[in-house]
């Protein structure tokens, strides 16, 4: 029976997609069959940072509506063995994701994949709550500042009330604290908050802090999930993240303000 | 028969005093007060006060009563303060009898007692011109404890009883009681203790980072709260009908 694995937030732009893209790569190059679905109908994204939106033919509201089986919609991933892509509509809108449809749709990923990801559109709309209502787990991804930080505080308010585990009284939704776009000299000049103002405000497990970093946007770019570069402190940051996620114990990285060497200050390298 | 097919539970229940069930203004004075708040008021248990009241004599008359707050979305279940005539009347149009008010809970001075609603009343409501009918909550005793954290955007109300919080409140989440509210956390959000007008009711916190501050209608921006107190651990209570902040218990 696969788990589904909601990335949410409440507020956008924080980096839902980007960590939906590199944790769903990361558990299937561990050798699980992974699923990463985009529940954001109508500004279809996740397809773009998987580089897969040559492919897309049909997509999440076809096989909602029963025009297309799953196989027809699911992309299978040529970099990662065990990587399903499953694309969303981009000219319908959240109405789209009929209660009934969807629930069909979860039940035979469940059947069929150890995880299933689940995109999360921003807001606390049909959309968001929808992603939110099937989840197992759900990885919370804030940025260190005080309105995304206070958004994510509601969407764990949601998530224990509004879940499908919570409207049939079984076991509550496991959260996880993602932490992203930190940046350690910010937070030392206090431009932003610490991990542990964070992590006191929403006292969940924390599963892993993704520095600020120029690799997260030209992954994007070039349709590369930034886990599969092994040279960015972002990636290895997500590798270590998905590691926490299934349980191992790793230290927390790349956390710490750089001293900035003669040489490097001289010369302006971050 | 099994011997645990009945046991004991305590319950708050409205209480409202109808003095002349003819009188035309009563329905829409009650429909005011339940449109103030409706989610709160929907389908609630209602315990008719007869203490005033005249006539109520047959079981009919009980019965247009008991219509009367169905079209309110109140359910009448019982009265108090009846006499011999009216509890037999009021038997048989199936309203319980309930025990007279003498054992009632500290009654708030003022008659109209609001529950709480989204924003904080102003310090002294104004007076009405006619005062709505009498809705005073008993004191329910078990008081209500919250273990998880209360998050942004979730009220809770502890309806006729104390609010025990074991975990923090979130900045925009709202704590409410009509007794004590007590949080074993950071209070990031707004607390308002003595809902239904007790001025004796507190709010204690183990940390002070509130928005909102409110006892029995007076309250606390969080710009009007002394810096000193920030992250502290404080009560807050009415003294000599101020507002109060202070760090020893």
């Amino acid at each position: 029976m696969g788990k589904v694995v909601t990335v949410t937030s409440g507020k956008g732009g924080v980096g839902k997609t980007t960590s939906s893209a590199a944790i769903s790569t990361g558990l299937a190059m561990r050798g699980h069959k992974t699923v990463v679905i985009d529940f954001d109908v109508g500004l279809r994204n996740l397809d773009l940072i998987m580089g897969v939106e040559r492919r897309v033919v049909f997509d999440f509201i076809n096989v909602i509506n029963g025009d297309a089986n799953l196989n027809q919609a699911l992309i299978k991933d040529k970099r990662v063995e065990n990587l399903y892509i499953f694309p969303t509509s981009q000219t319908r809108d959240k109405d789209a994701l009929r209660k009934e449809g969807v629930e069909r749709v979860m039940d035979e990923l469940r059947d069929n994949f150890d995880f299933i990801v689940c995109d999360s559109p921003a807001g606390i709309e049909h959309g968001a709550l929808t992603a939110l209502y099937h989840a197992d787990a759900a990885i919370v991804v804030t940025n260190p500042e005080v309105s995304s930080v206070r958004d994510s505080d509601r969407i764990l308010g949601m998530l224990s009330s509004r879940s499908r585990r919570a409207e049939r009284n079984e076991a509550p939704v496991d959260e996880f604290l993602l932490l992203t776009r930190y940046s350690a000299d910010r937070v030392a000049k206090g431009e932003m908050l610490s991990i542990e103002d964070v992590q006191e405000i929403l006292s969940i497990p924390l599963m892993g802090i993704i520095p600020e970093s120029e690799s997260v946007l030209k992954a994007s770019n070039t349709g590369q999930p930034v886990i599969l570069d092994k040279d960015s402190i972002a990636g290895r940051a997500y590798d270590d993240a998905v590691a926490r996620f299934l349980g191992e114990t790793r230290e927390m990285r790349f956390i710490k303000a750089e001293k900035k060497g003669l040489f490097r200050s001289l010369f302006g390298k971050a | 028969m099994s011997a645990d097919l009945v046991h004991g539970g305590m319950y708050t229940v409205m209480v409202v005093q109808v003095d002349d069930p003819n009188d035309s203004n009563f329905e829409s004075r009650l429909a005011d007060q339940v449109a103030r708040s409706p989610s709160f008021f929907a389908n609630a248990p209602v315990v008719i006060d007869l203490k005033n009241a005249s006539g109520l004599a047959t079981a009919d008359a009980f019965q247009s009563l008991k219509r009367l707050f169905k079209r309110q979305h109140l359910i009448a279940v019982g009265i108090t303060n009846a006499n011999g005539t009216q509890i037999r009347a009021a038997m048989n149009a199936d309203l319980a009898a309930f025990p007279s008010s003498s054992s009632r809970r500290s009654e708030p001075a003022e008659p109209a007692v609001a529950p709480p609603s989204p924003e904080p009343r102003a310090p002294t409501p104004a007076p009405e011109s006619q005062p709505a009918p009498a809705l005073v909550a008993l004191s329910g005793g078990k008081s209500k404890v919250i273990t998880q954290p209360v998050r942004s955007g979730t009220q809770i109300y502890a309806r006729g009883t104390d609010l025990v919080v074991l975990a923090s409140v979130g900045a925009g989440a709202e704590v409410i009681a009509d007794g004590h509210v007590h949080i074993y956390g950071a209070l990031r959000g707004r607390a308002i203790a003595g809902a239904s007008g007790d001025t004796e009711a507190r709010i204690f916190t183990s940390k002070l980072e509130a928005e909102l501050l409110c006892v029995a209608g007076q309250y606390l921006v969080s710009e009007a709260i002394a810096p000193e107190y920030r992250g502290q651990a404080v009560q807050i209570g009415l003294t000599d009908g101020v507002l109060t902040i202070s760090k020893d218990r």
